[in-house]
This record gives structure tokens, C-alpha cells and sequence, in this order.
């Protein structure tokens, strides 16, 4: 497949911009932030992109869905990306829907996809348990008693938890991994809010005794260790996605500040030292629009390779996302050091999404193992 | 079938008849590599029959037009052809300046008479060409040169020196851009097409620090150019030279390429070996794994770059971008190779291929405009920055 938009999918780019420039731009992040908004997103603007249909979009029309693919999901998480755009698409719609796609039985997809995509239901995904993403290990458990299965555990950094009508519980059960909807309200379930340096919404989700159906088991009983791998293979590719969406536009406010600010009796972008590091960077990003746009088209193929992709891919946009907003931040000098000031948001967004299911290292590390080294 | 899917068949047929055996191994190094021209000793039978078989379809260089000895394959074909050759593993049947370099520029503004003179030899590898851009005093300055052609009614009277022209000693003509007028300086600059057996011109090869000797300085003494060998018109050569640097950008950045078969990843298990499953060094597998994403995304990039060429998209003055991280990855790739041979690396032997290769590979970024110079046109013709 040739390495380029169509026409609809750079019509959906257009639309994405513009929507997101006008109605969730970096400034209401702020507010939000300023706020102490305990949602972390306007609901409003929410319901627009439901409108839009920007929640089924890589959800096949038999379930709901726009059937765009993830390429289309990509390319609106790019533009999210640019404006730091609140919302629970990443959780929701990239993450747990895939989990839905990629585990769920038939009758569970056709119960619970037309519910996400319709924006009745947000879904959020309740893996991991420490500070370093282990891919599908988790101890929390699910036990088989008295027909009822039970659930203890806890689960840290889970996206946009204060909103989400359901967590899905990565659990140890006894065919291995099971994956569990369990909806917010059941006793047990207990939401202890986390601020993050992102300013997004995150939780602490504690799980004591819960106890759930055989029916909330997601896939007939068998082991979804495959189906959670492949799932957060596809979530990495969309942030990185978001990455180099976050990453371009650190970029662009960066070079307009080369031109328009003076020291020396001349713009500081006349400096070759500051020159070349724009170039080089400019590269990067280049490297980073094709890695990006050839995974998602993986995906949407369902090429064999997709789990080495995303990990390549990510390891590589994390880099790229690093020395984007590192250097935007040194080349806008003292006023890239305030809060009154938007590069900041972009440098911790830019980390906050390195470490959701694992940051370089991790994939670095993980693309040698599957490349057999 | 797709007429696209037919000519995948019989390309895919052709070849297999058609390329000997030995011509479908890897290149183990640049000495390997076919250039033609009046002086060419072939290396084998198999070579110069590849050759003569490739270049009789024209297929030496598929998308120029038949009428000057090309394939006449639209892009579509061409991508088609190189995809079949990689799949067998056939050799490119001629490496050449003047596929290359010469050949686009002449196409673009060479007048009918030296496209039917020139191109054809070029396409047959009949005539072996050499770059006289650079001079002692010109480098990444180019546009400052001083050799000069004086017109002197029926012919240009040709006087300098050139410095590093690649092949020189071994090529029939030369490419040369000389002053014209000395009041200015990017429009005082000409493009001349010469014989390098002209009396007057003399070849000095210089050795490199990879044992070889490439490249040479070159000397002018009243060498008399016949006025029709004027490409474009007379002080408008910088438009030209600036267009064939584009071409040759483009060839020096993916000059890793044909190489880059065995990933590094695979070599380091048989040379420094494995532990639990991993490279016994951690360290070395960490910078292995980042070169070989690196890799990848480049290989991408140039895919997208033509994809989006062909769709008419243009990615701008990407080839300095292309010539800058390509030829920087290759020198990565060689120091990689150096950690995953170890000491085995510095023996320099009879045939020092690896040392050898990884020295010349320093010249990478500087041949075609230096790394520094890609970086200065990037910023300032893609990113708009103010000159100091
Ligand atoms: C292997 C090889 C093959 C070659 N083949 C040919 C050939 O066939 N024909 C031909 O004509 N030439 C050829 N060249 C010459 C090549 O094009 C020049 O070497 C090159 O353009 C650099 O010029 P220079 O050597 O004079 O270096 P200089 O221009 O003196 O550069 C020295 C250093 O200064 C830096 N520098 C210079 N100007 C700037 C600036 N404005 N900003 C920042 N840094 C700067 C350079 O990047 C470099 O690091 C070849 C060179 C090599 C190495």
C-alpha cells in the first residue's frame, strides 16, 4: 500500500484540525488544569466528537462503527496530538474498544461496541500495577466461589477513570489472563483520584472483593493474554500517533519563534547552531510521519509483523516526542520556562504518553527480543 | 490480470532467464560494482552479458525514453522492475555517474542534439563519465570556482584545476562547470561536456584513507571544448549543476542499501553470541535495536517520498534531508559493524573489505555537499530561517 492519505482521509485530517483548534485547543487544557476540573474534559466538546462519530471510527459499521480504520483513529489522534486535546478518546475508543475488538465474543461486541460508539458508555482500561509497564502481567486475581467470581487487586494510572461507566480488569484467572467489564458503581470498586503532570485525568482503582459474572469475562473462557498484547500493540501505535501530532506542533511553535524573536540585532533563527538543530529535527519528524502512518496501515492490514512495528514505532516517536519538546523548550529560552506559556504542556504530555505501555527502553528492549537478539 | 500484473509476470520471467547465477549475489563490496566505459575491463562473462542483456531493453535505465536508450517503463513498471530484481537478488547491471547524475540534467535541459549524443552511450555504459565540480578553493563554497572557459569564437578555451573527481583517471568524459564571467558570481557559471582524452587534460589520483585511489585532481592546460557542448545556456550552469546535485543526493543517500541485507541484530548473534536468548552484550543490543528502527524508518521515508511524488504530493526539498540522515545512518551502520566484528575488524589483510568500507564510508556525508551544507539548505529553504 502506498504511504499516503487518500482523499477522504485527508479530509478527515482537515476536519479534525479545524475542530479541535476551534473547540479543545492547549488553553483549555489550561483551564481545565486551572480548574481543578475533576473530569478533565469538557463533556460538551465530548459529545461533539460522539457526534462526529469520532468513536466508532476504527469500529467496523456492523458493530456501530465509521469503519475509517485505525489509520482514520491515527490521524485524528495526530491533530489531538497538536492541541493537546482533552477527551476520553485515547481510553475509550483506542484502548479499551480494541480490547472489545480483539477479546470480546461476538455477542459481547455487538452488546458493548454500539454502546461506545453511540457515547453512552465510557470504557477504560484497569492494567497496570506499578510504575513500569510488564506488559500482560498483572496479580490481580480473579477467583472462581460459590459461582461468582471475585476480584481483588489494584490498579494504578488508569485513564480518565472519574468518567468512565466501566473499568476492563486485566485479571489472573484460571485459563491464564481473563479480561473483566466491571462497572464503576459495583461495591469494591473504589476511584482514588491522581493529579498527573500532564493534567489529565488518571485514577488509582482499587478492586476488594468484587464480585462479577462468567457473562463480564470477555472472550469464552479462554486465556486473552494474546488478545490484551495485540491490543496494547495497537493502543501504542495510536500514541504514537499522538506523539508526532504533540511533536509537530512543538515544532512549528518553536520555528515561528525563530524567526520572530531578536537578540544579537537579529532573529536568533539566523544562528546556524540553532539552524541546524531545527534541521535535524525537522528530519526526525519526517522519520517519524512514516513510521507512524506505516504502522497504522499494518494494522488495518493485519500484517504478521504488527507487534514488532509498534514497538519500533513507539521506541521511536518517544524519541522523537523527547527531543521535540526538549528542544523546544531550551530554544524558547527563560520564557519557555513559564507556566504562562504553552511549550510547557507539550513537554509533559510528551512523557506522560511515553510511559502508557512502556517508554523507549521498554520497546527498545522488546523489539530486540521479537527480532530474536 | 492487472496490465501491471502481466508485466510483473514477464519482467519476473525475463529475469530469471536472463540473469546469470553469478550476477544474483549480494555485492560483498564496491569492487564488485560494473561502471562500463571505454576503458571497463569486465570482471567476468556473466557481468558483461548482464549487462548487454539489461541495457538492450533499455533497462539499465527503465524510465527514460526509448528513442534515447532507455526502457520507457512508466514509474509504475520501474518500481515494478526493481521490486523483481530485488526478489531474485539481481545485481544492478551498471553503476554510473551518468545514470545518476548527467543523465537527468541533460534530459531536463540538454537540447536534442546532445540528448542523442549522449544518453544512449550512457544507457549502454559505452561511456563512462566524471564529475568536475569541486576545485582546491571551491568545496562546500562551490559557487566561488575559478576554472574558466573563454569563448574564443568557434570553441571554449578551458583553463584550471578540479579536485577530487571521483574516477577521473578511469572516466572517457567529463561534466565540468566553469567560469564564464567573473563580475558575478552563481551567474557567471557555465556547463561544459568534454573528452577527457582532449589534449590538455591530465588526471592525478589522490589516495584515501581506504587504501584505494577513487578520486583525482584534475588539470586543464588550454583545453579547446567545441561550442556545442555548452548544456543550457552560457553563465545559466548553476541551475543546472544545482538540479544534477539533487540526482546525485538522492543516489549517495540510499548508497547503503544495496549492503544493508543482513541486519546487524542477526550478525551479532553468531559474532559476540547469545545469553538466556539476548546478545550477551546489553549495551550492544540496545544500539543495534535503535539503528535497525532507524533504518527502518528511513527505508520508510524514501518509500513515501516516492509514493508521494507519484501522487503528486511532494515532500519539497527533501533530498538534502535524505542525503543528510541517509549517508549519516550509513557511517552508524559501519561503526556498528566494527562493534559486532570486534578486533577482527581492524585486520587490514589482503582484502580489507570491512575496514576498507567503513573508511570510505566517512566520505559519505561529505561527497555531494557536506552533512553541515544539507543541514543549512534545510533550514533554510524548507524551514524558511533567516540567513546571519
Ligand atoms: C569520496 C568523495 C568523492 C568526491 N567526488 C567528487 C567528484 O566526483 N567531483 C567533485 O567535483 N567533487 C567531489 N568530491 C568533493 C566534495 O563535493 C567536497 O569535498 C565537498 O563539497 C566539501 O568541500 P571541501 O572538501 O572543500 O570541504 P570544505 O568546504 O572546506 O568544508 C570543511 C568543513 O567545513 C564545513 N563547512 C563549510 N562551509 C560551511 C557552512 N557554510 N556552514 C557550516 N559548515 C560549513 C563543512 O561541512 C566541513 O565540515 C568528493 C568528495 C569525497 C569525500
Amino acid at each position: 500500500m502506498a504511504l499516503i492519505l487518500n482523499e477522504e482521509q485527508q479530509m478527515l485530517r482537515e476536519a479534525a484540525a479545524g475542530f479541535l483548534r476551534d473547540k479543545a485547543p492547549v488553553s483549555q487544557l489550561r483551564e481545565l488544569r486551572d480548574s481543578g476540573d475533576p473530569l478533565g474534559y469538557r463533556p460538551e466538546v465530548w459529545q461533539e466528537m460522539v457526534n462526529m462519530g469520532w468513536t466508532g471510527i476504527a469500529i467496523p459499521e456492523a458493530y456501530g462503527g465509521v469503519g475509517y480504520g485505525y489509520t482514520g483513529l491515527g490521524i485524528v489522534l495526530q491533530e489531538v496530538g497538536r492541541h493537546l486535546s482533552a477527551s476520553p478518546l485515547g481510553s475509550s475508543v483506542l484502548t479499551a474498544a480494541t480490547v472489545i475488538l480483539q477479546a470480546a465474543s461476538e455477542q459481547q461486541k455487538v452488546e458493548l461496541l454500539p454502546r461506545i460508539c453511540s457515547g453512552e458508555w465510557l470504557l477504560s482500561l484497569a492494567l497496570e500495577e506499578s510504575g513500569h509497564h510488564q506488559g500482560c502481567k498483572v496479580n490481580t486475581s480473579a477467583k472462581t466461589s460459590d459461582g461468582a467470581i471475585i476480584i481483588n487487586g489494584c490498579k494504578r494510572f488508569v485513564d480518565e477513570a472519574a468518567s468512565a461507566n466501566a473499568f476492563i480488569v486485566a485479571a489472573r484467572d484460571d485459563s491464564g489472563l481473563g479480561l473483566f467489564v466491571v462497572a464503576a458503581d459495583l461495591p469494591g470498586v473504589s476511584v482514588q483520584p491522581v493529579s498527573m503532570v500532564d493534567s489529565r485525568n488518571s485514577a488509582t482503582v482499587s478492586f476488594q472483593n468484587v464480585a462479577v459474572t462468567a457473562e463480564q469475562r470477555l472472550g469464552a473462557g479462554a486465556d486473552s493474554t494474546a488478545a490484551l498484547q495485540a491490543s496494547i500493540d495497537i493502543s501504542n501505535v495510536g500514541i504514537s500517533a499522538e506523539l508526532l501530532g504533540l511533536s509537530q506542533q512543538a515544532f512549528e511553535l518553536t520555528l515561528a519563534y525563530l524567526k520572530e524573536r531578536e537578540q544579537f540585532a537579529q532573529a536568533i533563527g539566523s544562528f546556524q547552531g540553532l539552524q541546524h538543530r531545527a534541521a535535524e529535527l525537522f528530519c526526525e519528524l519526517e522519520l517519524g510521519k512514516s513510521m507512524v502512518l506505516n504502522a497504522l496501515q499494518a494494522i488495518d492490514d493485519d500484517r504478521p509483523e504488527c507487534a514488532l512495528l509498534a514497538s519500533a514505532t513507539k521506541a521511536k516517536l518517544c524519541e522523537i516526542a523527547r527531543l521535540a519538546s526538549n528542544e523546544a523548550v531550551q530554544m524558547h529560552g527563560g520564557i519557555g520556562m513559564t507556566d504562562e506559556y504553552d511549550i510547557g504542556f507539550y513537554l509533559k504530555r510528551a512523557r506522560a504518553l511515553e510511559h502508557r505501555f512502556g517508554d523507549r527502553n521498554y520497546h527498545l528492549d522488546r523489539y530486540a527480543t521479537l527480532s530474536g537478539y | 490480470m492487472s496490465e501491471l500484473e502481466e508485466f510483473r509476470r514477464a519482467t519476473r520471467a525475463w529475469l530469471e532467464a536472463s540473469c546469470p547465477a553469478e550476477m544474483r549475489q549480494p555485492f560483498s563490496s564496491e569492487a564488485d560494482w560494473c561502471w562500463g566505459g571505454r576503458k571497463w575491463q569486465f570482471a567476468s562473462e556473466a557481468q558483461q552479458l548482464w549487462l548487454e542483456r539489461m541495457a538492450e531493453r533499455g533497462w539499465t535505465v527503465p524510465t527514460w525514453p526509448v528513442e534515447y536508450g532507455g526502457g520507457g517503463l512508466s514509474k509504475e513498471q520501474a518500481k515494478v522492475l526493481a521490486q523483481e530484481m530485488k526478489s531474485l537478488g539481481c545485481r544492478k547491471p551498471l553503476e554510473s555517474f551518468g545514470i545518476s547524475m548527467l543523465g537527468p540534467a541533460l534530459l531536463k535541459f540538454g537540447n536534442e542534439h546532445q540528448k542523442k549524443e549522449h544518453l544512449p552511450k550512457i544507457a549502454r555504459g559505452e561511456i563512462r563519465w566524471c564529475q568536475g565540480y569541486s576545485e582546491p578553493n571551491a568545496g562546500s563554497d562551490l559557487a566561488s570556482l575559478q576554472t574558466r572557459a573563454e569563448d574564443k569564437g568557434d570553441y571554449y578555451l578551458v583553463n584550471g584545476a578540479k579536485i577530487w573527481t571521483s574516477y577521473a583517471d578511469q572516466a572517457d568524459w567529463i561534466f565540468c562547470l566553469v567560469r564564464t564571467d567573473f563580475d558575478s558570481k552563481h551567474a557567471g557559471i557555465s556547463f561544459l561536456l568534454f573528452d577527457m582524452d582532449s589534449p590538455g587534460v591530465s588526471t592525478s589520483p589522490i589516495r584515501l584513507i581506504s587504501g584505494s585511489s577513487p578520486f583525482c585532481e584534475t588539470f586543464f592546460e588550454n583545453v579547446k571544448v567545441p561550442k556545442e557542448n555548452l548544456v543550457g545556456e552560457l553563465n545559466s550552469g548553476w541551475t543546472i549543476a544545482k538540479y544534477l546535485l539533487t540526482h546525485e543526493r538522492e543516489m549517495i543517500s540510499s548508497m547503503g542499501e544495496s549492503f544493508a541485507a543482513v541486519l546487524p541484530g542477526e550478525q551479532a548473534a553468531k559474532t559476540v553470541g547469545l545469553k538466556d536468548g539476548q546478545l550477551a552484550n546489553s549495551a550492544l543490543r540496545q544500539e543495534i535495536a535503535q539503528f535497525e528502527i532507524d533504518g527502518m524508518a528511513f527505508m520508510l521515508s524514501l518509500q513515501r517520498g516516492k509514493d508521494e511524488a507519484k501522487a503528486g504530493q511532494g515532500m519539497g526539498a527533501v533530498s538534502s534531508m535524505f542525503k543528510y540522515y541517509g549517508t549519516e545512518l550509513n557511517k552508524r551502520r559501519l561503526e556498528l559493524q566494527l562493534s559486532i566484528h570486534g578486533a577482527d575488524a581492524m585486520v587490514w589483510g589482503d582484502q580489507p573489505a570491512l575496514p576498507a568500507h567503513w573508511l570510505r564510508s566517512k566520505g559519505n556525508s561529505i561527497e555531494g555537499g557536506t552533512s553541515e551544507v544539507q543541514l543549512n539548505i534545510i533550514a533554510k529553504r524548507v524551514l524558511g530561517l533567516p540567513d546571519a
